[in-house]
């Protein structure tokens, strides 16, 4: 025995190592395979391997680790049930980056399931040990941390305070500012994920300077990047009207309009989602994108788009027109109102439609004028409709019936009103004849058109509680009217005349 | 004598006619009473009703004078109290008056002026559409650039193609395979291959490769790229630095150890890595780990890392956070709420009386207040 032969052995050793995790690692790439690895107690081979005195080996385990854990839930559970995850944290302080890529990526993959996981990660001290690698030299290993920090944080509140607290958030603006696009993009992905839960969260990320730095980014040209930045935006504007004024303020404005027209249709959800929540705070910050031309933007948004991304389209035409009539009349003289009809016959899903009709009685509740407007564009028939379709859910309901309302009580357009007359069911019907009993005494062509329409001779027809306010209206319309033709179109008069006919007696 | 005689014999006669006539004035006694009571009675009643009529002439006299001074009075009253409600009726028309031009006047002013809505409403009508118009230019850009950057790309994918098949570029004696005899002109190819280089051999990597020609300048038109002012992409391409010449370095070198020994050597940490954050905890474990290495650890751990931090909260910065807040929807008034501000003050002194106009009632002015 040479000592060549006795190293050879070793050296055999090792290479079969590697080739067994190598392959492990491949294997794992491939979802069919798991379940059988996992049945052959692939868990407790690697977790020896991650120790391992060659570092190839180290970190190839920690990679196949990763990707099983990524894979599914349970496995991640056995991640973190074989207490590897200690070992791990500990070896991301001392190992090359290489290892702590793969150690991060491990500790990403555990955190993505649940907030227990995440909850496991953080109670090992991964946070504090990925906080430490941000500050690493290599754009890699900082992109894994920031990576893994965004999953961690995106579970609730707790865990995101938790990374917070590590003293993560500085280091993620520093990142933004790298001129690496996967490292900008996953750091504004994980300061999108820390502010979105509470206002004080989004308020250390703003107060670290985030949102001048996100701003800069908002006409890069990379696509990906500008869904991140963008929504990062908007879940910092979404929590408190100071928040949403400090990124108002950052000159995010006419510039991010310029985004609605991006090819990438995130890009385009994700900036109406910024203009929607900054616009829901307050009548001032609605009244200021209205006047940098975002409404015209966002209704042409409306019809480039289809299906779900145009929900916060929609939502924020509600939101402008809830706040002051003024808005209401900016949103129909962008010509929002054809547009939301449009969507609303587009339109499959329900909570769309919900949303639609939401923002349709906002529109139309403050006045006349505005309800003029939702009439003409035939809203109020399609709004009726959904309403009395058994097939509409119980929300979309609700919210047809509270638009209709809101309108109606304020829709002096009789021609529009009219069709309502013969289809409505009588707790919509009192307010369409309230209407009518409103403007006819004082509107002689009205009454007129509404007895050759057939509107007198359908009122008559109704059947109305005696002292219900159906009654009084009806009374109050028959009032505007001589006697013989309210007669002359009350139901069986007909008869009454030939038995007139009957009785009398020629002299 | 005789006369006597008469007289005596006369004497008889009378005495009968005296008791004749006492009788029959005894008979009528009664009647004749009777009479005169009702004679008198009806004078008396006469004389009665005289005085009772002339009594309740005077009595009406009475009540005439005073049912006239007493209506008269409330007459007073009356016309008092009319003069009155059209005097304030006359006040509260001209108040209406006042302050219905005054309210124009301040609604127009201060709170809602219908031609600056209309003139507002147009302009952002106007804006809409510039808004819109900018955006199409916009996506126009953004379209024909990447149009341009698609056809780039592919031709610098032909270029190279044509690069590395330069070797079948036809010569004077032999057609190449893109030259084929039976056509009527040579390939497109053939083309591209006159018209480019050979390859020459190189050993950089595919990736170190110096950009194609072209690709480094700017689309046509790319110096409207920046269409909002202000705001350009941050991160432009930085220019590449040149590459380090393949000659072969010369010169006394390190000792190879000592080089591997630098270049195995751990990277400086920065302050905070310097002492590791689980020194503590290490320095407890140690003993443990002494004896069990990878024993499952007995204590679980805290459910956070700083778990007696979780009570403090966070605090803002000042420049970050609005004290003042817009007052909510619904709630904008024009009057002054706060009226106890006001209540020190003096109430305004009526230096003059109101106008006397209407001293003289009734006859310069209508009900309506104009001039009659």
């Amino acid at each position: 025995m040479t000592q060549r032969q006795v190293l050879q052995v070793f050296e055999q050793y090792q290479k079969s190592r590697l080739h067994f995790v190598q392959t492990v690692a491949d294997l794992a790439t491939r979802p069919q395979n798991i379940d059988t690895l996992q049945n052959a107690g692939v868990m407790t081979l690697l977790r020896p391997l991650l120790l391992d005195a060659v570092p190839t080996i180290q970190q190839t385990a920690a990679l196949a680790l990763g990707r099983l854990a990524n894979h599914s839930d349970d496995l991640a559970e056995a991640v973190v049930q074989g207490d590897i995850l200690p070992q791990l944290v500990h070896s991301l302080a001392s190992q090359n980056r290489f290892y702590k890529k793969a150690a991060a990526f491990v500790l990403r993959a555990v955190a993505k399931h649940s907030p227990g996981l995440a909850l496991a990660v953080v109670d090992c001290g991964g946070v504090d040990a990925l906080v430490l690698s941000l500050e690493e030299f290599d754009p890699g290993v900082k992109e894994a941390a920031a990576w893994a920090l965004g999953y961690i944080a995106r579970h609730n509140e707790q865990l995101s305070q938790c990374v917070v607290e590590a003293g993560a958030i500085p280091l993620l603006v520093l990142c933004l500012q790298e001129p690496e696009m996967a490292l900008k993009r996953i750091s504004a992905s994980a300061i999108s994920d820390i502010s979105k839960h509470t206002t004080d969260l989004a308020h250390s990320v703003v107060d670290s300077g985030a949102i001048a730095h996100l701003a800069q980014m908002i006409l890069n040209p990379d696509a990906k990047l500008k869904r991140h930045v963008l929504s990062a935006l908007s879940q910092i504007s979404k929590h408190s009207v100071g928040l949403a004024e400090l990124v108002v303020e950052a000159e995010v404005f006419p510039a991010a309009l310029a985004c609605l027209r991006d090819s990438d249709d995130y890009v385009r959800k994700n900036v109406t989602t910024l203009i929607r929540e900054v616009v829901k705070h307050t009548p001032e910050l609605a009244q200021f994108i209205v006047n940098c031309g975002g409404m015209a933007a966002v209704v042409d948004y409306l019809g480039d788009s289809s299906g779900n991304v145009r929900l916060p389209g929609i939502m924020m035409l509600g939101y402008v027109a809830a706040h002051t009539e003024n808005l209401a009349m900016a949103v129909i003289v962008a010509k929002g109102v054809p547009q939301l009809a449009l969507c609303l016959s587009e339109e499959r899903e329900d909570h769309m439609k919900a949303a639609v009709a939401w923002a349709i009685g906002q529109i139309g509740r403050h006045t006349p004028e505005h309800a003029r407007a939702v009439a003409t564009a035939n809203l109020l028939p399609a709004l009726l409709q959904l309403y009395l379709d058994a097939n509409s859910s119980e929300d979309l309901q609700v919210k047809c019936k509270k638009a209709l309302k809101s309108v109606l009580q304020k829709c002096t357009h009789l021609p529009a009103l009219e069709p309502l007359l013969y289809e409505a069911p009588s707790n919509i019907l009192k307010h369409v004849v309230c209407q009518f009993s409103k403007v006819l005494p004082h509107d002689s062509k009205a009454r007129r058109l509404f007895v050759t329409s057939g509107g007198l001779k359908k009122m008559q027809e109704m059947e109305a509680e005696p002292g219900s306010a159906l009654q009084e209206y009806i009374i109050v319309i028959n009032n505007c009217y001589p006697e013989e033709i309210v007669r002359y179109y009350s139901p069986g008069y007909s008869e009454v005349l030939l038995e007139r006919a009957e009785k009398f007696l020629p002299e | 004598m005789a006369g006597m005689l008469k007289m005596r014999s006369k004497i008889e006669n009378v005495e009968k006619e005296y008791f004749r006539r006492n009788r029959l004035a005894e008979e009528n006694r009664c009647a004749e009473n009777r009479a005169a009571t009702q004679i008198q009675s009806w004078f008396r009643a006469c004389k009665v009703r005289a005085y009772l009529r002339h009594l309740h002439k005077k009595a009406t006299i009475i009540q005439k004078i005073w049912r006239g001074f007493v209506a008269r009075a409330r007459l007073r009253q009356m016309v008092k109290a009319a003069y009155f409600i059209m005097k304030m009726n006359f006040y509260e028309e001209m108040a209406v008056r006042i302050q219905r031009s005054w309210r124009g006047f301040y609604v127009r002013k201060y709170v809602h002026n219908y031609y600056v809505r209309k003139r507002y409403l147009e302009g952002l009508a106007i804006k809409n559409e510039q808004v819109r118009k900018s955006l199409d230019e916009i996506e126009d850009f953004q379209k024909r650039e990447r149009a341009w950057l698609k056809m780039t790309r592919e031709q610098a994918v032909k270029t190279h193609q044509a690069r590395q098949l330069h070797y079948l570029l036809s010569t004077k004696t032999c057609p190449g395979v893109f030259n084929s005899p039976y056509r009527p002109a040579p390939h497109e190819m053939e083309l591209l291959l006159r018209r480019t280089k050979p390859q020459p051999p190189t050993r950089l990597s595919p990736r170190h490769r110096p950009c194609p020609p072209g690709q480094a300048s700017s689309p046509p038109g790319a110096s409207g790229a920046h269409w909002i002012k202000g705001m350009e992409p941050c991160c432009s391409p930085s220019h590449r630095l040149p590459p380090i010449s393949s000659k072969k370095p010369q010169g006394p070198f390190r000792e190879p150890e000592e080089v591997w020994r630098q270049r195995l050597r751990a990277p400086e940490f920065s302050l905070r890595l310097q002492t590791p954050y689980t020194l503590l905890e290490e320095a407890r474990q140690e003993p443990w780990r002494q004896v069990d290495a990878w024993s499952l650890p007995d204590t679980p751990f805290l459910p956070f890392a700083k778990a007696h931090q979780r009570s403090r909260k966070y605090e803002r910065l000042l420049h970050s956070s609005a004290s003042t807040h817009p007052l909510s929807y619904g709630t904008k008034h024009f009057r002054e709420e706060d009226t106890h501000r006001l209540k020190e003050q003096q109430p305004f002194q009526t230096v003059f009386n109101t106008c006397h106009v209407f001293e003289k009632f009734g006859r310069l002015y209508s009900k309506a207040g104009n001039i009659v």
